[in-house]
């Protein structure tokens, strides 16, 4: 027998006895109705940081001053065509040198402050762990009450890879001192502002 | 595990010389602790903490009832998804599956995210010895490569070793200087040395946190988003996961990220909670579907439901001798009170101590988000491995004698006359010898001059 | 209620006074009390090992001497929980059920059974450390713990509020396992002495002057951790408090 039919064989012979229904998942109340009040919280617990747009400002001279002396922003999310793309690189690897990588969530999740990334938003999926920094557009209705109404959403089952990112790379595992920007980006900061600029390319792969 | 025969693990030795490192045990006990309070202050914060524990269990309990019908239903996906679907019976199997994806993929160079399967595998010696290079990406599981040990924890790898320590591996292994102690700069040095080597590797191998049957999502949760650079870089990504990390819906995920990190590091969520469905354009991925053991611990009546394990380590950071005796003092791929009960299932003999390394507190019980019941399995493995004769014979004969000792009121009674007379009576040389594992820490109890039971006589008497 | 006084084979030996204690209480309570004589042990030594087929005797002594009993009374939490849980080595006739079922723990037997908050002769003008053994916790829910999102309670607590004089100090790691863990306490002395001395610390820390507890194995570990360290610590058990010990 093949190791599957063998495998498969074995689990069925050691079926545990009794019934073990599936439980219906219930519905619980949001920690918070203060969506995007919660996000801010959950997202500085994080490690992340979040502005809105301040009115009169254009977003990428808003960014730019965010990151004084970062030489190479690159954009994922088709509205800042002031920058190179994300996608103009041929390799994954080839975004090494980003210093800051602008991509939009999808949407966004109050109760841990996360922003669902996939491969639509991210273009080329390296750019999201190998940039030094990260700044997340994020429309501020865009926003689900906690992690169990995300996995309720179809968005997960229409992409071959997402992410709920909760703020910059981090470890503690020396001595248990944190530490922003482990392997992946050092920094991770959420602007709020509804998509302005409809781009083509974005708007198709998403 | 590997098949040669090995010496029993003698984790009271081990604990022993762990406790007689001052600074080590201090650090350890005080970080762990520090952990399981987190984890508390996150479980006060969400009221319907109990009844996600209650769910969590069910859907695990559930899942495993019907192993095999969630296997092919997410082996169904996963093929549709255009993923490889691989299935290995034994470790041997699962790396020999592994080699071979490598080398039909010219592959020499992997980057992998921490995977206790591939630990219990034994993979990584495996693929050196066959001319693979292979990097950890975790820091802790890259410290604990670099100093050639096994982790020590199934979340924090490194939690035993203090910054010193880590500045002389690093210094050893990878340059840097020995005298930085600094954690940035520790912490720095790793990532520069380390994304040369992931930005060249060939291929990415992860582990998998939970398996969705409904949509044949991998879903892996790390906080450094090291997972999702070794997933994402390379052109070919392979996933080892045990059959145990089914689940059957995506709305499960709900349920099980709500409780992951919380009882972990006592943070809501990871980092990086990620969602591998299929491989990006361009590139291949490949799933290894792994029992190693675990459709015979299914069968268990007494042990399947320690398949429900999510790999949080929250007995670990909560467990009293775990804290004291650091995770190396097991000897086996799993620590701590989960480990203590996994364990054994492979090899009763070389694990014969683990079920013993426990005070049968129950608090590993208490905090496991899945409802293990840890401490009730601790104790039916100790009458399993003293029924098999694998307990050491002075041991055996002690509790035999106790029985007939205990058995019988007048044997009791001298007996218990004979000690109180000894310790009062005998020079303190004698009564503290090697031989008494009490008075090595402790003071004996001061003797009464009489029993209960015959003052409770003289009482009656007495009328 | 015919109740039988079950007394712990180490409390016998070594902490008789804990024995006189419990009996006087529930004398003093009115509780209609007999104490059979030809007590050894539980079986639980054997039992927590692993030999549960070396506790048959003692299990069968037991069942032998507490048999008729309406219900039957042990200072001693550990104890309790094998006679309920684990007491099978010997054959279990409806006898042996009955006395597994009617086994309390005294703090239980007190606050639930008898329902008793006034203890008017008992005063204790000192600061306590309540210590609450794990298996009270855990196996006797005698008290909530930090592991479980539940309403706080505290059987030992209602009991010693009815103490005159008693103050309590709260140690940091209340909860936290002492280390004494039976036949653990030797087999893994290293790891338990160290738990036992980080237990006293705790509380002398917190200010204690005593530590009191349910349960006389947890106290006789720690009073010989602390005694090591020669630290002043007192150790009491609650029926010595509740039956109007002054220290």
């Amino acid at each position: 027998m093949s190791a599957r039919d063998d495998i498969l064989a074995a689990c069925r012979a050691a079926r545990p006895p009794g019934d073990h229904p599936l439980p219906n998942l219930p519905a619980f109340a949001p920690a918070s109705s203060d969506l995007r009040a919660g996000f801010e919280q959950g997202l500085a617990l994080m490690g992340g940081r979040s502005f809105d747009l301040p009115a009169g400002t254009a977003l990428g001279a808003f960014i730019a001053a965010q990151f004084p002396g970062e030489r190479l922003i690159r954009d994922a999310s088709g509205e800042l065509p002031e920058f190179p793309r994300v996608d103009a690189v041929n390799r994954p690897r080839d975004l090494e040198n980003v210093d800051v990588a602008v991509v939009r969530a999808r949407f966004g999740v109050a109760e841990t402050g996360s922003v669902f990334l996939s491969e639509s938003e991210l273009q080329v999926n390296t750019v999201g762990y190998l940039s030094q920094h990260l700044v997340v557009l994020l429309d501020p209705v865009a926003l689900v009450a906690g992690i169990a109404d995300a996995y309720q959403r179809r968005d997960f089952g229409e992409v071959r890879y997402a992410s709920l990112m909760t703020g910059p790379s981090a470890t503690a595992d020396i001595e248990g001192v944190l530490i922003r920007g482990a392997q992946g980006v050092r920094s991770l900061t959420v602007i709020f502002c509804p998509r302005t600029i409809e781009d083509a390319a974005a708007r198709s792969a998403g | 595990m590997s098949p040669e025969t090995h010496e029993p693990v003698d984790h009271a030795a081990a604990a022993a010389r762990f406790i007689a490192d001052a600074p080590h045990l201090a650090f350890h006990d005080t970080r762990l602790w520090e952990l399981r309070q987190k984890r508390d202050g996150q479980m006060h914060g969400v009221p319907e903490w109990e009844t996600l524990r209650d769910l969590a269990s069910a859907i695990k309990e559930h899942t495993l009832s019907r192993l095999a019908e969630y296997l092919e239903q997410f082996e169904a996906q996963a093929i549709a998804n255009g993923v490889q679907v691989h299935w290995a019976r034994d470790g041997a199997e699962h790396n020999a599956i592994v080699l071979r994806i490598l080398r039909e993929n010219n592959a020499k160079t992997l980057v992998k995210s921490k995977s206790m399967l591939t630990e219990e595998c034994e993979m990584s010696p495996f693929l050196a010895q066959h001319g693979i290079t292979i990097t950890e990406t975790d820091l802790g599981e890259r410290i604990q490569q670099l100093d050639d040990e096994p982790p020590s924890h199934i979340v924090v790898p490194a939690v035993h070793k203090l910054r010193t320590d880590v500045a002389r591996v690093f210094a050893r292994r990878i340059g840097g200087d020995p005298e930085n102690t600094d954690a940035h700069y520790l912490a720095e040095h790793c990532r520069v040395t380390t994304r040369p080597l992931m930005l060249d590797a060939d291929a990415g191998l992860t582990g998998a946190n939970f398996l969705v049957a409904e949509t044949g999502a991998m879903v892996v949760c790390t906080n450094e988003g090291n997972a999702d650079l070794s997933a994402n870089l390379p052109p070919l990504h392979i996933v080892s996961v045990g059959i145990e990390k089914l689940i059957p819906r995506q709305a499960d995920l709900g349920v099980f990220v709500r409780l992951l990190s919380r009882s972990a590091l006592g943070s809501p969520i990871t980092q990086y909670t990620s969602h591998f469905r299929g491989a990006r354009d361009g590139g291949r991925m490949h799933i290894v579907l792994v029992d190693n053991g675990r459709s015979k611990r299914l069968g268990q009546a007494e042990f399947w439901t320690s398949l429900k394990c999510i790999r949080c380590g929250a007995c670990m950071n909560t467990c009293p001798v775990y804290r004291r005796s650091g995770g190396l003092s097991y000897g086996a791929v799993y620590s701590g009170p989960i480990g203590a009960i996994i364990n054994p299932a492979y090899d009763p003999a070389r694990y014969a101590a683990l079920p013993f390394a426990s005070t049968l507190n129950g608090s590993c019980t208490q905090v496991c988000p899945v409802r293990i019941n840890i401490h009730e399995q601790l104790y039916a493995w100790r009458r399993i491995i003293a029924a098999g004769g694998l307990l050491p014979g002075k041991k055996r004969l002690v509790m035999r004698l106790a029985g007939v000792v205990l058995g019988s009121p007048a044997l009791y009674r001298l007996s218990t006359a004979l000690a109180r007379t000894a310790v009062r009576i005998l020079p303190r040389g004698l009564l503290y010898t090697r031989l008494n594992g009490w008075g090595r820490d402790r003071e004996l109890p001061t003797p009464p001059s009489e029993s209960f039971a015959s003052w409770h006589a003289r009482r009656k008497k007495a009328g | 209620m015919k109740v039988g006084l079950a007394v712990p084979c180490f409390i016998d030996s070594f902490f008789p006074e804990v024995g006189i204690a419990t009996l006087e209480l529930l004398e003093r309570l009115g509780v209609d009390v007999t104490y059979p004589a030809g007590q050894t042990c539980c079986g639980q030594p054997m039992a927590n090992s692993g030999f549960n087929g070396a506790s048959r005797g003692t299990e069968a002594n037991f069942a032998r001497l507490f048999a008729g009993f309406d219900a039957v009374v042990m200072p001693s939490a550990s104890c309790v929980n094998h006679i309920r849980k684990h007491l099978d080595a010997i054959p279990q006739d409806e006898g042996v059920r009955q006395l597994r079922a009617n086994t309390y723990e005294l703090v239980e037997f007190l606050h639930d059974v008898l329902c008793v908050r006034e203890f008017p002769w008992a005063e204790f003008p000192h600061r306590v450390g309540l210590h609450n053994s794990c298996t009270a916790l855990r196996s006797l829910h005698h008290a909530n713990t930090s592991e479980i999102e539940e309403k706080p309670f505290s059987k030992p607590l209602d009991l010693l509020a009815g103490v005159r004089g008693i103050r309590f100090v709260e140690p940091l790691r209340a909860d936290e396992c002492c280390g004494f863990g039976g036949t653990f306490s030797v087999n893994e002395d290293a790891v338990s002495g160290r738990m036992g001395l980080d237990k006293v610390r705790d509380h002398a820390a917190a200010g204690a002057d005593y530590i009191v507890s349910a349960d006389t194995s947890c106290l006789m570990h720690q009073q010989g951790c602390a005694r090591r360290a020669g630290m002043p610590l007192r150790f009491i058990h609650i029926a010595q408090i509740l039956n109007g010990a002054s220290a």
